[in-house]
């Protein structure tokens, strides 16, 4: 059987799932790794050795920058080309650029999207995806009657396939296809990566990060302008933490609606879904739209001043304390520990 | 300016939601018990992006939600919040509409409404949850899809947009009309107004069949072939007590390095 997989990246920085998507792709049979964007050599080198038996690359000027439709174009027309050719399979990791250009794809071969899965059965020439619905209250099986099926599977949901350095392999050039409809004016530095979905560790801070009442702030703030100021320091509190664990930084909507921190950290319904091994939820209280965006965490532990905060029903390990108290030595313990 | 906001009436947040499995070899049925149904929160973001524009440039917004009778109170929501005008699609043929279905029968309703300069829609819903329904429909249409913006600003015939991505803000630009998906930076959605929810009460919100459309129910391509329960969490919660921080800290880093997560 033959699987398309499709390596997403950003300016030649792969997320990690698309790796995943490959080792799934190997376990049915052949898979075809594509790559498109402008200078993409390293990434296609990347493909091979993560397992690719051959690496498709779209290396056009028309897809330097990202574009839905020429994404969308592109991939179909590879998906549509020579019947024999043509695979039974498409996988994605699981991204904004992924969700979006599978869709339009999945229109132009009048077929369907299964995504975010997190198993996929082969059952004779059907595909069985199990996929999360009503924020992963319930999961569902689905299947797609179109050809062919195409699914974004969830980060780390499935095994990261070895990488075997210097391997050599087939690459192949392909033409881009379709016209842009809109085009990219810039990227904002301000706000660095924040890349949840693929951490094995994230570390969150909500409202409690600014409960502090003995830090003083610096004289002259109002008081939103305190509390802000306050939040930082919880904030370099969960980042200190974060960082030591080789692991990202999240926040819930109360954090990010407070201004403490931007969107782009937001766990939960309206931010991100997470499944990381550690969650360490310090200063938020457990509501469901939080809850909902990281009880598929292996380990979770909660730090919360208020011993009925609802995250702890959900928690493996709770501790009833300040956080500006418990975090600086767990950090501290967590270094001796780790020797670092 | 005139502007579509596309939604969906789901079960609230808050509700618990179940498998409710029939025993037969079928599918089995979502349960919500007694919870009510609700505007889809990410289409919240979606009319409040909406209104938003009308009141930079003009125009008209009118809500959009394919679904049963009972999503007309969807429809009052939104109008309570301020959009002029709502319409739901509705017939039985369109029981099990996938994603795409939904594109189709959106694109269709749409054009039937007279075209838009824009079409707003929500990040995803909250039952499927699928995050594909706005880049088909921009598909079907033929417009260009500017997705998950947190900030819009229109010129003329063009429309500029912050997109949130993983990797930071993308700036982004089309010309219109155009399809848009927006996320929670766009701003809280405003709550409906005593004149608003007035009006909504008084509103008719026309219904229109397939027939009205003037296409055949879409087939359906994505089937449910079964429904589960996740696996009950193991919620065993093992206290971290002690006299100092300090010792609180010693022991449960020992807990988190036991448990081989690092
Ligand atoms: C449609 C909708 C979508 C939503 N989407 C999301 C979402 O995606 N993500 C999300 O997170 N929320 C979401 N929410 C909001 C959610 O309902 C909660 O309001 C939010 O999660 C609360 O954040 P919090 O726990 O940080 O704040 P709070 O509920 O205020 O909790 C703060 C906690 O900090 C503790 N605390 C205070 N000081 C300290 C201290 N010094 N040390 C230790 N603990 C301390 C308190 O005891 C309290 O438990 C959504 C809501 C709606 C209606
Ligand atoms: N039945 C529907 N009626 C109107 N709009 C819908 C419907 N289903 C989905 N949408 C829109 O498409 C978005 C994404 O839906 P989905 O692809 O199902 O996650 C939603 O946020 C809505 O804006």
């Amino acid at each position: 059987m033959k699987t398309f997989v499709y390596i997403d990246h950003f300016k030649g920085e792969v997320q990690p799932a698309s790796w995943e998507a490959l080792g799934l792709a190997k376990s049915f049979g052949t898979a075809v790794a594509l790559v498109f964007g402008t200078g993409v050599d390293e990434v296609a080198k990347a493909a091979v050795e993560y397992g690719a038996d051959e690496v498709l690359v779209a290396d056009d000027a028309s897809l330097t920058d990202y574009r839905a439709e020429t994404y969308a174009s592109t991939l179909a027309s590879l998906a549509a080309a020579a019947s024999s050719q043509s695979p039974n399979l498409i996988l994605f990791p699981t991204t904004a650029r992924t969700r979006e250009m599978a869709a339009m794809s999945a229109v132009d071969l009048n077929t369907g999207v299964l995504t975010d899965i997190s198993a996929l059965e082969v059952n004779s020439d059907s595909f069985i995806a199990t996929r999360p619905i009503y924020e992963g209250k319930v999961l569902e099986k689905t299947v797609c009657s179109g050809k062919p099926v195409m699914a974004t599977i969830r980060g780390r949901a499935f095994p990261k396939p070895n990488r075997e350095e210097g391997k050599s392999g087939t690459i192949t050039k392909v033409p881009a296809a379709g016209e842009a409809k809109s085009t990219v004016e810039g990227y904002s530095a301000s706000e660095s990566a924040v890349n949840l979905g693929d951490a094995g560790v994230i570390v969150s801070g909500g409202r409690g990060v600014s409960n502090n009442p003995s830090l003083t702030p610096p004289a002259g703030m109002d008081e939103k302008q305190a509390e802000t100021w306050r939040a930082q320091q919880g904030f370099a509190l969960v980042t200190d933490l974060a960082q030591l664990l080789g692991g990202a930084v999240g926040a819930s909507r109360a954090a990010v609606d407070g201004g403490y921190i931007t969107y782009a950290h937001q766990v939960g319904q309206t931010g991100k879904v997470v499944a990381p091994d550690l969650y360490i939820a310090c200063g938020i209280s457990g509501a469901i739209q939080h809850l909902v965006g990281m009880r598929n965490a292996k380990v979770i532990v909660a730090i919360n001043k208020d011993a009925d905060a609802p995250i702890f029903k959900q928690a493996r390990y709770g501790v009833v304390g300040d956080l500006f108290q418990i975090l600086p030595a767990l950090t501290e313990a967590m270094k001796k520990k780790l020797g670092k | 300016m005139k502007i579509i906001a596309c939604i969906k009436q789901v079960p609230d947040s808050e509700a618990k939601v179940k498998a409710v499995p029939t025993g037969d070899g079928k599918v089995g049925q979502v349960s919500w018990g007694d919870a009510p149904l609700v505007i889809n929160p990410f289409d919240e973001y979606a009319v409040e992006g909406a209104l938003q524009q009308k009141e930079a440039a003009g125009g008209t917004v009118t809500a959009l939600c394919i679904g049963p009778e009972s999503a007309r109170d969807a429809l009052k929501h939104a109008l309570a919040m301020g959009a002029d005008e709502a319409v739901l699609v509705s017939d039985a043929a369109l029981e099990n509409l996938d994603t795409v279905g939904a594109a189709k029968v959106l694109a269709a309703a749409i054009q039937k409404i007279g075209g838009a300069d824009m079409v707003v829609f929500g990040r995803q819903t909250l039952d499927n949850g699928a995050g594909l329904t706005p880049a088909q429909t921009a598909r079907v249409l033929g417009w260009p899809m500017l997705g998950l913006a947190g900030q819009v600003k229109v010129e003329e015939r063009s429309v500029t947009v912050e997109r949130v991505l993983e990797e930071g803000r993308q700036s982004m630009k089309a010309n219109l009309p155009a399809v848009l998906s927006v996320v929670q930076s766009i701003g809280e959605p405003r709550y409906p107004s005593f004149m608003g929810i007035r009006k909504a009460s008084k509103a008719t919100i026309p219904v229109w069949s397939l027939g009205d459309l003037g296409i055949a129910a879409p087939a359906a391509i994505v089937t449910r072939a079964e429904l589960m329960n996740p696996p009950a969490q193991e919620t065993a919660t093992e206290m971290i007590t002690g006299e100092t921080p300090a010792e609180i800290a010693e022991k449960l880093a020992d807990k988190i390095i036991a448990e081989k997560v690092l």
